[in-house]
């Protein structure tokens, strides 16, 4: 069984990979100069030239692009070459609202298989696996990635997107898949669906999952793993970037590897802008070194994490990223406190609930509400209002222990919260809409 | 035998839950014998006695209701005034808590049925029949 993908690059010597990304930088940015006015006026303006940018080291130098920008130069001003020679675009879900649009030529989607080939290896996949593609098809970056990295690998490949869940567990049982590709709270519906329809993970032959395109946590992942009886592992990406597969992690589960060779990151305060040094938390910012359609440089993310390069047990030498812990567009201020949905699914979880919940924030007579609705479970159901009441106090007070505002917590019944078949709607933030 | 089954659901406090519940039960042709409602402001817990309780408990978990079923004791209560005071006399008598009560809402005349909620089934029965007092069994509580 093949161990990696590109063995050469993934365990590549700190020096040598710094001397690929200092000639690929370099000739990045004369080719984002020369093509592509936007950023031209950018670094015009910061009075840059590109022989200014000579290795890694000069990054700093070079302008930032953020969303905003991509809004601006919709739908074609990033491009960095001409329209005839792209063969895809892909678009963001759209789910902050703001939509992206990428272009890819041949070799940039040759590229970002690679980066999903590596990521099904690292997964403990080969030729020999079954993969169960459950991510959605269509626009959405998370199909087509899955997609066509697992033909590179030449697993037999199960084109299923998103939804139908019963079929997905059909086709899973009828065909043998070893490896499901979808999000985490899909993997999470399926696993009760398994469980719904009477079947164990003894009924299905999976051995893992890799999961992302939403933040989730740790008990999630326990979460999963149980009722499928898998190793889930976590992979990150963003259109703007290419896709899934900027990062991935191995059987470590420890952080995720970054494909620096091609995606060259960077941890900035978001406030200042500032370059932080390794290990510190920050906004985590990338530079596409060799895409050649849409080649964004300091691409700002808004994901919150931090970067180490401590030696990995498998043997990859590519930097590793912590999961993110949230993206800054998911940060709910509420009275004046920054709350990440995540922290509150972790004390779900820990309190032995489900990952179904809901977090609606309001505007109450000039205050903020946190209202989260969680599912009770029949196990945890006691026929003694007292007891039900006190069970929705303990859960307020563990969140109010994490976050330092008092929530209030109302259980429901089991499947009243709408699962999701792709990226989950966890929260809702009325305060929006009276503004 | 001398405990009935109850089934406890419970019901968000929301517009229309206890009917959907109420109407799903009736479908099945399940006789509702009677019921209690506790609730607060976010929920609710229905307490029924059902003809057919096992019945009752596949359809509840089918249709994703959460419940519990707890053991409880129909007193025949003597319908005259002083009838609930005795039965609890001789219950508290015993050093037994009641957690709650309800009564059934077919009359017999001379009785008013009542459910009990103890925390101790056998000292409650023992006390109950020392003082006379008759019991209601389950096959007359989910057929009468």
């Amino acid at each position: 069984m093949p161990k990696y993908w590109h063995e050469d690059i993934e365990t590549m010597s700190r020096e040598d990979m710094k001397k690929l990304q200092n000639e690929r930088l370099v000739k990045q940015v004369h080719h984002v100069y020369e093509h592509v006015p936007y950023y031209r006026d950018l670094m015009d303006k910061k009075g840059i030239k590109p022989d200014d940018i000579q290795s890694v080291d000069d990054l700093h130098k070079l302008p930032f692009l953020s969303k905003a920008d991509l809004r601006d130069a919709y739908p074609f001003g990033l491009l960095a070459v001409p329209l005839s020679e792209c063969v895809r675009i892909q678009s963001t879900s759209g789910t902050t609202g703001k939509r992206v649009v990428a272009f890819y030529t041949q070799a940039d989607i040759e590229l970002w298989e690679d980066c999903c080939a590596r990521a099904i290896i690292a997964a403990g996949g080969d030729k020999d696996d079954v993969c169960q593609v459950a991510y959605g098809y269509g626009l959405f970056t998370g199909g087509a990635g899955l997609h066509g990295g697992s033909h590179k690998v030449g697993c037999l490949t199960l084109p299923m997107s998103s939804g139908n869940t019963e079929r997905q567990i059909q086709f899973m049982c009828d065909l043998g898949s070893t490896i499901l590709c979808c999000t985490p709270s899909y993997a999470a519906y399926i696993g009760e669906t398994l469980h719904d329809m009477g079947l164990t993970p003894d009924d299905i032959k999976l051995k893992a999952g890799i999961f992302g395109a939403e933040p989730w946590t740790e008990e999630m992942r326990r979460t999963i793993e149980k009722s499928l009886g898998i190793k889930a592992y976590d992979i990150f990406g963003l259109t703007e970037i290419s896709g899934p597969g900027v990062s991935f992690e191995c059987e470590e589960q420890s952080g995720m590897h970054i494909n620096e060779d091609l995606f060259l990151p960077e941890i900035i305060d978001p406030e200042t802008g500032e370059v932080l040094p390794e290990g510190t938390v920050g906004e985590l910012v990338f530079t596409a070194l060799t895409k050649e359609a849409f080649p964004l440089l300091r691409y700002r993310t808004r994901d919150l994490c931090v970067l180490s390069r401590k030696k990995c047990s498998c043997g990859r030498t590519l930097i590793k990223m912590a999961k993110p812990m949230g993206r800054s567009d998911d940060m709910l201020i509420i009275r004046g406190v920054n709350v990440f949905p995540s922290q509150i699914e972790t004390v779900l979880i820990e309190q032995g609930y489900t990952p179904n919940y809901l977090i609606e924030v309001d505007r109450k007579n000039n205050t903020d509400t946190l209202d989260i609705s969680v599912e009770l479970t029949p196990e945890q159901f006691s026929d003694k209002i007292k007891d039900v009441q006190n069970m929705e106090k303990s859960l307020a007070a563990a969140i109010k222990t994490m976050l330092g505002i008092n929530p209030k917590v109302h259980l429901v019944s089991p499947k009243t919260i709408t699962r999701s078949e792709g990226k989950a709607v966890r929260v809702i933030d009325r305060r929006k809409l009276h503004e | 035998m001398n405990t009935i089954k109850q089934l406890s659901v419970f019901v968000e406090n929301q517009p229309g839950k206890l009917a959907e519940l109420t109407r799903l039960i009736a479908n099945a042709g399940i006789d509702l014998r009677t019921l209690s409602l506790a609730d607060t402001r976010d929920f609710g817990i229905l307490r029924i006695i059902v003809n057919k309780p096992d019945e009752t408990e596949k359809l509840l978990t089918e249709n994703d209701w959460i419940y519990k079923t707890a053991e409880v004791i129909g007193v025949k209560v003597p319908d005259r005034p002083g009838g609930v005071a005795d039965v609890l006399d001789a219950i508290n008598a015993a050093n037994v808590n009641v957690e709650y009560m309800y009564a059934f809402v077919n009359r017999i005349p001379g009785r008013a049925d009542t459910v009990f909620r103890v925390d101790d089934i056998e000292a409650t029965l023992n006390a109950l029949q020392s003082a006379g007092i008759d019991i209601l069994t389950s096959e007359e509580a989910y057929t009468i």
